[in-house]
């Protein structure tokens, strides 16, 4: 009787190929997926880099926006691009992080709690326009910043806080209990336990998900015209309430214009931003190792 | 009995009718949401001994020993009543503060928890804290506190190498000498050889038979044995109620309670 019941080995065995013809399969699967991606990026670098790379020079950077493709340069948008994460990058990083702590450490694990958490998520999804109507509303006209560096940067940061927040929250709810036990163990306030426990853990995660916030905001057009940022600007800013132009207003500025030469001028442009880019995702990398050294 | 006589130093023998208890349990209840964890306990432990606290798994000595320097505030919804009192002080008193308790009273963890830091920082870490900041104090504390815990010898070489390159029973033994840069009263232990090989669990256990010349110390541990080696008195708890406590040789050769006999010669638990 048992033995109708009982699993059969040779039968088993007998499957193997079956199985093992699945596994590739699905290997395959996953290689043409990337391979799809990888050749995907390769040819729209190739595209920018051949038509763009001509007209990379140093005029290029040292020139102001023209009306000749030949004199115009990019150097409004790229300084004017720094001033503004000179703001974006402070603002979000403090009130990211600060909102971060206080949620994961402080606050009474309850249903506002739970509500606001759901609330900052979605914000993270809300389209960029709608921050660009925001900063509009309230940095442009209530208090009266005009389209400057401040009311530009104060929209962009508030674009990327919601993903600032999300990832300093995982990088400190990844703080292992037994650490913060430690410290709260040998008569550390919770201040302490956060100043030197918890933050020291989690800023390689705290700092790699707010860069990769921050890039985006390098690269984000929408809200730039929204508030207003103009395009054709042959100055650069000398304080906060000044006027400025940024990297994707340039770009997107030379997109729509007829003439050929300046579709390749925004192709450089490109490269430069994605100079840019990769340079933050490479500080993201080295902060990341640097505190994972120790 | 005058005042000046329960204030009197550790070493009095004057305290022939009131003994000199650290820590006073006075119907203690605890509850997690609706769960009774800890029932009417009533424990009072002596200075100086070394008492364990035995007990199957969810019997409530974590718990109970969590509750002593009242780390169990960290765990949300726990609601206790009774009184504990460390050296005749409520410890759930407004007046006394939890950052002062947990620096009298250091505890050691189940899982070795060094900080990722150096050796040096670790026990540096305590005194930091308290606002210590002078390099020679701190120096000397981290030597006294690491020849104290027995490890001196072995990492005075790379003090200021990361405390994760230990093995787990030198990181526990870091965790120690952690706790007793702070000179603490007592000592807190909260089964700190589960994670460790049997050599490391031997010097450990060596180690808590040196500490108990100065300082107070409670163990809980799974192990009877260790419990039976190393205690001068032992507690046993059996779903949230002290079953018994007495001294170790009483409660493991001649237990009062059929339930103590029972547990101790392993017919459960």
């Amino acid at each position: 009787m048992e033995n109708t019941t009982r699993v059969k080995s040779e039968e088993m065995i007998g499957r193997i190929d079956g199985r093992l013809m699945k596994n590739k399969v699905i290997k395959g699967i996953f290689l043409t997926a990337t391979a799809f991606t990888s050749i995907i990026l390769i040819v729209l670098l190739y595209r920018i880099i051949s038509q763009g790379a001509p007209y990379l020079s140093w005029d290029f950077f040292q020139n102001f926006a023209s009306r000749r493709p030949e004199q115009a340069g990019i150097k409004a948008a790229v300084i004017g691009t720094l001033w503004m994460m000179s703001v974006v990058i402070p603002t979000a990083a403090i009130l990211g992080v600060g909102t971060a702590i206080y949620l994961e450490e402080y606050a009474k694990k309850n249903a506002l709690t739970r509500w606001i958490q759901m609330n900052i998520s979605n914000l993270a999804g809300v389209p960029s326009v709608v921050f660009g109507l925001l900063g509009l509303t309230i940095f442009v006209r209530v208090f009266g910043f005009g389209n400057s560096v401040l009311a530009a940067g104060f929209t962009m940061a508030l674009l990327v806080l919601p993903v600032v927040i999300v990832a300093s929250q995982e990088a400190i709810r990844a703080v292992p209990n037994e650490l913060k036990e430690a410290s709260f163990g040998l008569g550390a306030t919770k201040w302490q336990t956060i100043y030197r426990v918890v933050l020291p853990y989690a800023i390689p995660g705290i700092a790699t998900g707010s860069i990769l916030a921050f890039s985006r905001a390098i690269g984000e057009t929408a809200p730039l015209i929204v508030v207003g940022i103009p395009t054709f600007v042959a100055f650069l800013p000398s304080g906060y309430l000044d006027s400025f132009t940024a990297l994707p207003m340039q770009i997107y500025n030379w997109t729509s214009r007829p003439q050929v030469d300046f579709h390749n001028l925004a192709a450089a442009g490109i490269i430069i931003l994605l100079g840019v880019l990769i340079l933050m995702n490479s500080v993201a990398v080295w902060i990341r190792n640097r505190y994972q050294a120790r | 009995m005058t005042l000046t006589a329960v204030n009197s130093t550790k070493n009095s023998e004057s305290m022939q009718n009131q003994e000199l208890f650290v820590y006073n349990t006075k119907n203690l209840n605890l509850w997690y949401g609706d769960h009774h964890a800890l029932k009417n306990i009533n424990l009072g432990i002596k200075e100086k001994d070394v008492t364990a606290i035995i007990g199957p798994s969810g019997c409530g000595k974590s718990t109970y020993i969590k509750t002593l320097n009242r780390m169990i505030d960290l765990v949300p919804g726990v609601k206790t009543n009774g009184t504990i009192e460390y050296r005749e002080r409520d410890i759930f008193s407004k007046n006394f503060l939890v950052e002062e308790l947990r620096t009298r009273v250091g505890m050691v963890f189940q899982k070795p928890n060094p900080f990722p830091k150096s050796i040096y920082e670790n026990i540096a870490f305590g005194l930091k804290i308290h606002g210590i900041k002078n390099k020679q104090i701190i120096n000397e504390t981290v030597e006294k506190s690491l020849r104290g815990a027995a490890l001196w010898d072995e990492v005075k070489d790379r003090l200021h190498e990361p405390a994760y390159g230990l093995s787990g029973g030198q990181q526990q033994r870091l965790c120690i000498a952690r706790c007793l840069a702070l000179e603490p009263d007592v000592i807190l232990m909260d089964e700190p050889t589960s994670a460790l090989d049997p050599v490391s669990t031997l010097k450990v256990e060596e180690l808590i038979q040196e500490l108990k010349e100065k300082y107070s110390i409670i163990i809980v541990t799974h192990n009877m044995q260790q419990a039976a080696r190393i205690s001068d008195k032992t507690a046993f708890f059996l779903n949230g109620e002290v079953v018994e406590f007495d001294a170790t040789d009483t409660i493991f050769n001649s237990p009062a309670d059929s339930r103590t006999d029972d547990y101790i010669s392993g017919r459960f638990g």
